[in-house]
């Protein structure tokens, strides 16, 4: 099917996995409302299952897209690059959801509105990674920070969640005057919010308003740069993914990571390629405090939940240099890097909440001691998860490192490779401090409570997934540089490697098991 | 004739503005915030922009200064707020950065010549043709109905939030 977007109808078949995943929020919310009243009491375990189905029906929906449609230009993309990243942002939300279920019943926050609220974010980051005009950009940015904030601050009888919504909300908002202002600076010069014809207005850059557009394109690069968390906009993510309910940070850790990311790629890898002499420059130094910050600020850190959320920043700087790179294998590789990142950052989250218990009281180094030995499964699943965030082989973690850095000597930045390299030994600091107390320190004196089917089947993805990209990366990288390369718009498409078209059976399914 | 009006509203939209962030007592300076509406909404008209001229004056001037008033109130803020900025170092910072911004914005205005194509012209042939509701609307249904669409998940998702925060009961 070839869609032209000459009637607005086109528009319901290109938007058709978010459509249908906000059709399954909007059934949960009214579902629910119904069934439960006003009553306070916990919504039916249904509400989860049929957020999952949700979950399940938009990736299948998505798949199509992949394999039947073509479109032309339009407000929306239909391209591998999106779809490809559309399956890493469903897998993540249909792990976030199986870790969830335990978790909102232990803490009683087992509402059908935070399922609601968990697929519309995810509605959100899709129509982010999918926008091809800067309005839309805008609006599906808010539509997912609007959701996560809520659900950063969804444990409200608990000061740290509520303060930590509220921090999220008010640097969320400053950052996206940043990016609406660097949007009307753009409009006014252009006169248009279509991204392709704002880049032909910064390429053949006429003499007046000069000024405006880099201004323009500066602003846009810090608002996302507040959004994926970079040195120096990333003060509010400690705070906010230590306050939040640990359902939730793993979520929005990998999540908005992802979307931002992904649309941040589009934008400044694609689009705005032939300025790239402008941007480069100002990528360059973000990744390389990104990557330095965090991992010396995580050293310290004896709350393994904070720790955890300045690892995540410190992978935004590993990101960043994908973006650097600014080539088709730099987005392949920062595809493939964002897949291993949500498996292996959602599991390690998962367990974490476990171990942490009612109210998230334990969640200190020391709670860890033993672990390995008194709960042997956990402790396994943990150690993946953390050899793989350090970038140990045979894991994803490695595979994924490994990808960013023949991009960025591909590209000749041999600076930032090296900083990547010196800033994961940095990391295996406090990634195996967590493993010896583990392994080789005796007993803490909380007991952890047995998980339920839902988290162990999510646990168990995320370990396989994150073992598959580590021993056979190769069927998902491929569909990645088809991804990668496969985008509406871009100058850089050219430049593409032989890849298999969307007919053929490579599937990019991205998130290896998930979908 | 047009021009007198532009400096009447120009000159009541940065004195109320002024009095605005200089009130001491919260209410009055709501107020004067409605007086800088109305004047940017007279703004608005002389652009031929009729129809946000309304929609400014409904919307902002209206709906949402009520809401400012009736929050203030319920808080019940007194007139005893002390200044945000009292030593005199930070004062000096602050005012120094007012002074380069209003000296940037003022060379900006006078020396660009870009600025003319947002003379009252602009518009004049489009709302003659199509009238100031129709031209704003036909983009809005047509070109852009998608964001309009993702605008009311997104306000949709806004009041879920209000209710899952502010609910008095936990469930």
């Amino acid at each position: 099917m070839i869609l032209d977007f000459s009637s607005n109808t086109d528009y319901l078949v290109a938007l058709l996995p978010e459509g249908l995943l906000a059709l399954a929020a909007f059934g949960i919310l009214l579902a629910d409302v119904f069934q439960r009243g006003d009553r306070p009491e916990p919504s039916g375990a249904w509400t989860a299952y049929a957020a999952i189905a949700g979950t399940l029906i938009a990736a299948a929906a998505n798949l199509w897209l992949l394999l039947e449609v073509d479109a032309g230009p339009g407000l929306v993309a239909v391209d591998g690059f999106r779809l490809a990243a559309n399956f890493i942002l469903l897998s993540g939300t249909l792990l976030a959801l199986l870790f969830a279920i335990d978790y909102q019943r232990r803490e009683s926050m087992h509402v059908g509105e935070f399922y609601a609220l968990l697929l519309l974010a995810t509605v959100g980051m899709m129509v982010l990674v999918a926008a091809q005009d800067l309005l839309l950009i805008f609006l599906g940015l808010e539509l997912m920070s609007i959701a996560v904030y809520i659900l950063t601050g969804f444990n409200r009888t608990d000061p740290r969640s509520a303060e930590a919504g509220l921090k999220y909300f008010l640097v969320g908002a400053f950052a996206s005057a940043f990016l609406l202002y660097g949007i009307a600076l753009l409009y006014g010069v252009t006169g248009n919010t279509n991204i392709a014809d704002v880049v032909d207005r910064v390429v053949t850059g006429s003499a007046e308003g000069e000024v405006m557009l880099l201004a323009g394109v500066l602003l846009l690069l810090i608002g996302f740069a507040y959004k994926v968390a970079a040195v120096p906009f990333h003060m509010w993510a400690p705070d906010a993914y230590e306050g939040a309910p640990t359902s939730v940070t793993g979520y929005m850790a990998v999540g908005v990571k992802t979307a931002a990311f992904v649309a941040l790629l589009r934008v400044f890898s694609v689009q705005l390629a032939p300025a790239a002499d402008f941007w480069t420059g100002i990528v360059w130094w973000l990744a390389m405090l990104t990557m330095i910050v965090p991992n010396l600020v995580a050293l310290v850190q004896n709350n393994v939940k904070r720790m955890l959320a300045y690892s995540s920043v410190a992978h935004a700087g590993y990101l960043l240099v994908g973006v650097a790179a600014g080539t088709a294998f730099g987005r392949a590789a920062a595809l493939f890097y964002l897949a291993v990142y949500t498996l292996m950052t959602l599991g390690a989250f998962a367990i974490l909440s476990l171990v942490a218990g009612k109210g998230d009281r334990h969640m200190n180094l020391a709670d860890f001691r033993g672990l390995g030995w008194r709960r042997p499964a956990l402790g396994f699943g943990l150690l993946i998860f953390l050899l793989s965030l350090a970038g140990f082989p045979p894991t994803g973690g490695f595979v994924a490192k490994l990808y960013i850095l023949r991009a960025a000597i591909d590209a000749g930045e041999v600076t930032l490779a090296v900083t990547l390299v010196l800033a994961s030994l940095l990391s295996y600091y406090y990634y195996l401090r967590v493993v010896w107390k583990m392994y080789f320190e005796e007993g803490a004196d909380h007991d952890v409570a047995s998980s339920n089917g839902s988290f162990r089947l999510g646990a168990a993805l995320c370990a396989a997934g994150v073992l598959l990209l580590g021993l056979l990366p190769g069927p998902v990288l491929r569909g990645f540089e088809w991804a990668g390369s496969d985008i509406v718009g871009g100058a850089a498409a050219t430049t593409a490697i032989e890849a298999p078209r969307p007919d053929a059976p490579a599937n990019p399914s991205a998130g290896g098991p998930a979908p | 004739m047009t021009e007198f009006f532009f400096f009447l509203f120009a000159a009541m939209a940065i004195l109320s503005a002024i009095f605005m962030v200089t009130q001491a007592n919260p209410v009055a300076s709501v107020v004067y915030l409605v007086v800088t509406f109305f004047a940017l909404s007279g703004l608005f008209v002389i652009l031929d922009a009729h129809f946000i001229a309304a929609v400014q004056v409904i919307v902002y001037a209206g709906a949402i200064m009520v809401l400012f008033l009736f929050v203030i109130m319920l808080l019940n803020l007194g007139s005893g707020v002390p200044t945000d900025i009292r030593r005199g170092l930070a004062r000096m910072l602050a005012g120094s950065v007012a002074l380069a911004l209003i000296v940037v914005l003022t060379r900006l205005v006078l020396g660009d010549p870009g600025s003319e194509a947002l003379a009252p012209s602009a518009l004049a042939s489009v709302l003659e043709a199509k009238g100031a509701v129709r031209a704003l609307a036909e983009p809005l249904f047509n070109r852009y109905l998608v964001a309009f669409e993702v605008t009311s998940v997104l306000l949709l998702v806004a009041v879920i939030g209000a209710v899952v925060l502010a609910r008095r009961r936990a469930p």
